[in-house]
């Protein structure tokens, strides 16, 4: 064990005279979580809307209003043929186009139906599809205004309609960066730990600093052990100073106990740190360390469920996220912060990183050889 | 008859169909300064790492300090010093620092550390250092700190792979004096070098070519042997068939 205090005492002058990790470690966490939540964000807004109105009624400039008056859509032509709408679209100025038949107001009336014509610039997937059916909704909601008003005016009997009504648990604003801030610190002390970990190793190995310390009796367990301990306090560094960014800037104050929080980090930085010395082993040079982790952290964050719901992935793309130890983080994230999950709905996420930090640990210490 | 602390029998290392050393066999007393000859890629680094315990042997045997270099790497490393052709100590550590880490990883205490540092800073003449990191100090410093502090736990035998590589010749004299003074506390010192002046220090030296000892004795030994004046001599005489080299 003395030796393990000796090995800590002189990995923390390292770091701490390592102005480019005390950057990292302030910056990265203020910075990401001060920026990235406003990016990621799924509500569709500015969605550029063409105009083809062969109609020009009172009805048809009713609905065009009522549709730029959601807040969703910009209007950026008001056109008389299709033609000069879909240049528009080809030239990237509008997402979709809404065609308003000749002769709409009189047949809706009159012949009580009618028909739109919604064309969708589906190059960027996510605008189009929500934009579309934002439209779709909005002219429901009209069309059914225009009925009560002309059926009830006639008949003086209002129509009986289903209304459905929603409320949204544990986010109940619907608030994506309620959704997001929890997932991004997760991804934030995945790269942070991964990263540190497995470039540190590399660089002894790099600068040889590694053969002097191979060349004495210290044991694997302990070097290892040496290694780990700085970067996981660290790890909880980063994670604290997530917490108070996320309350600070967006008011997220965890729904659940702290302590369950702090558990499940303390273990989960385990497992992380035990990867990143596990592909130090593999590297020879800093520059390979660096392509690996960017590789794996790549497939962490895209297979995590942080920006795509793992529910709606592939069987196959499905059972792969369940080897990615991000994934759990990012569940226990939002279920702690959001739902007040306790510890004994954790208890399955709990034993599967205690699971990840011993296989991967184990492997680290049997894959780092003294001798070669 | 001297005590032997290294013996290697037909030692051998080989990296797929390249054979780095090829049948090692040679014996070094305790309290020798023992020259390890060769030209670049001649094998004596491979050589140097099997003994050290860094490298495993592909056949052959070796006994280092009495332990078997395959079963009982751990306890050699206990009782012998290291320093590289690269310098390894810790750049971004101070003097201090240096030795009290390294001292701490091969169990000495922290009243031993005290004094070894103290002893050690005065005998370098680094007073005025000791406080200043490693990596601002000039080359020649750091080659006479890493030989100190390979030394700081007192090994039995300690290994020196170039270690006057790239050093003015004023700081190899003093470095050599550091080597003598070891010797003389009884420690047995296995040295590569390229400078056949320093050849000449050495109690006896090996002189490897393309991975196979070809020539052992005593400076003065060899040299009547071989018919000629200076060491540079018998090296020229011996390497000159090398067919490996870069």
């Amino acid at each position: 064990m003395r030796t393990v205090r000796f090995l800590l005492q002189k990995e923390f002058r390292q770091i701490f005279r390592n102005k480019a990790i005390i950057a990292m470690i302030c910056v990265m966490p203020v910075v990401q979580l001060a920026v990235l939540p406003w990016a990621a964000d799924y509500e569709v807004k500015n969605v550029n809307l063409a105009v083809v109105d062969h109609d020009h009624s009172t009805f048809s400039r009713q609905l065009i209003q009522t549709v730029t008056a959601s807040g969703y859509f910009r209007l950026t032509g008001y056109n008389d043929s299709y033609q000069d709408a879909m240049h528009l679209v080809e030239r990237d100025q509008a997402d979709l186009i809404l065609e308003i038949p000749a002769g709409f107001e009189r047949n809706l009336v009159r012949e009580n139906q009618q028909k739109l014509f919604v064309a969708v610039n589906a190059i960027n997937g996510t605008k189009a599809n929500l934009g579309g059916a934002y439209l779709a909704a909005i002219i429901k909601n009209y069309n059914q205004t225009i009925r009560t008003e002309l059926v009830s005016g006639v008949t003086g009997d209002p129509l009986h309609l289903i209304e459905i009504t929603s409320s949204n648990w544990f986010n109940p604003l619907m608030n994506y960066k309620v959704y997001m801030v929890p997932g991004i610190l997760a991804i934030l002390i995945t790269m942070v730990g991964g990263f540190l970990s497995a470039l540190n190793i590399v660089k002894e190995k790099e600068v040889g600093t590694i053969e002097q310390i191979n060349v004495t009796p210290i044991r694997k367990h302990h070097f290892i052990l040496g290694k780990l301990i700085p970067f996981w306090v660290l790890g909880n560094i980063v994670f604290t100073l997530g917490l108070i960014v996320s309350w600070l800037i967006y008011g997220i104050v965890p729904e659940g106990n702290l302590a369950v929080l702090y558990l499940f980090i303390a273990i989960y930085l385990v497992s992380v740190l035990g990867f990143g010395l596990l592909v130090s082993t593999f590297c020879e040079t800093q520059q390979q360390a660096m392509f690996i982790m960017f590789f794996f952290m790549m497939l962490f964050v895209l297979l995590g469920g942080l920006f795509t719901s793992i529910d709606s992935m592939p069987e196959w793309a499905k059972t792969v996220t369940r080897f990615n130890p991000v994934r759990y983080l990012i569940e226990v994230m939002r279920m702690v912060m959001l739902k007040g999950s306790e510890i004994k709905n954790i208890v399955a996420h709990l034993i599967i990183v205690t699971l990840f930090a011993i296989g991967l640990n184990a492997l680290a210490i049997f894959n780092y050889k003294k001798t070669s | 008859m001297q005590d032997v602390v290294i013996k290697t029998d037909k030692l051998t290392k080989r990296f797929g169909d390249f054979v780095a050393t090829n049948a090692i066999t040679l014996e070094v007393y305790k309290g020798e300064i023992f020259g390890f000859l060769g030209a670049n890629g001649a094998g004596k680094t491979t050589a140097m790492r099997m003994l050290c315990g860094l490298s495993k042997p592909s056949s052959g045997n070796a006994v280092i300090a009495g332990y078997d270099v395959y079963r009982e790497t751990e306890q050699i490393k206990k009782n012998i010093g290291y320093m590289s052709q690269k310098f390894s100590l810790y750049e971004d550590l101070t003097v201090l620092e240096n030795i009290r880490f390294f001292g701490g990883i091969y169990g000495l205490t922290n009243q031993q550390i005290k004094t070894k540092s103290e002893e050690l800073i005065a005998r370098l003449g680094l007073e005025g250092e000791a406080k200043k990191l490693v990596g601002s100090l000039p080359l020649g410093w750091k080659q006479k700190l890493s030989f100190s502090v390979a030394v700081l736990h007192e090994p039995k035998i300690v290994f020196l792979d170039e270690p006057t590589g790239g050093v003015d010749p004023v700081t190899r004299r003093q470095f050599w004096d550091l080597i003598y003074a070891a010797a003389e506390q009884g420690v047995t010192i296995f040295v590569t070098t390229h400078y056949m002046d320093e050849a000449e220090y050495c109690n006896r030296i090996s002189i490897m070519v393309d991975g196979k000892v070809e020539a052992l004795d005593s400076p003065t030994q060899l040299k009547r042997n071989f018919k000629v004046s200076s060491m540079d001599e018998v090296f020229y005489q011996l390497a000159r068939g090398a067919k490996r080299g870069d």
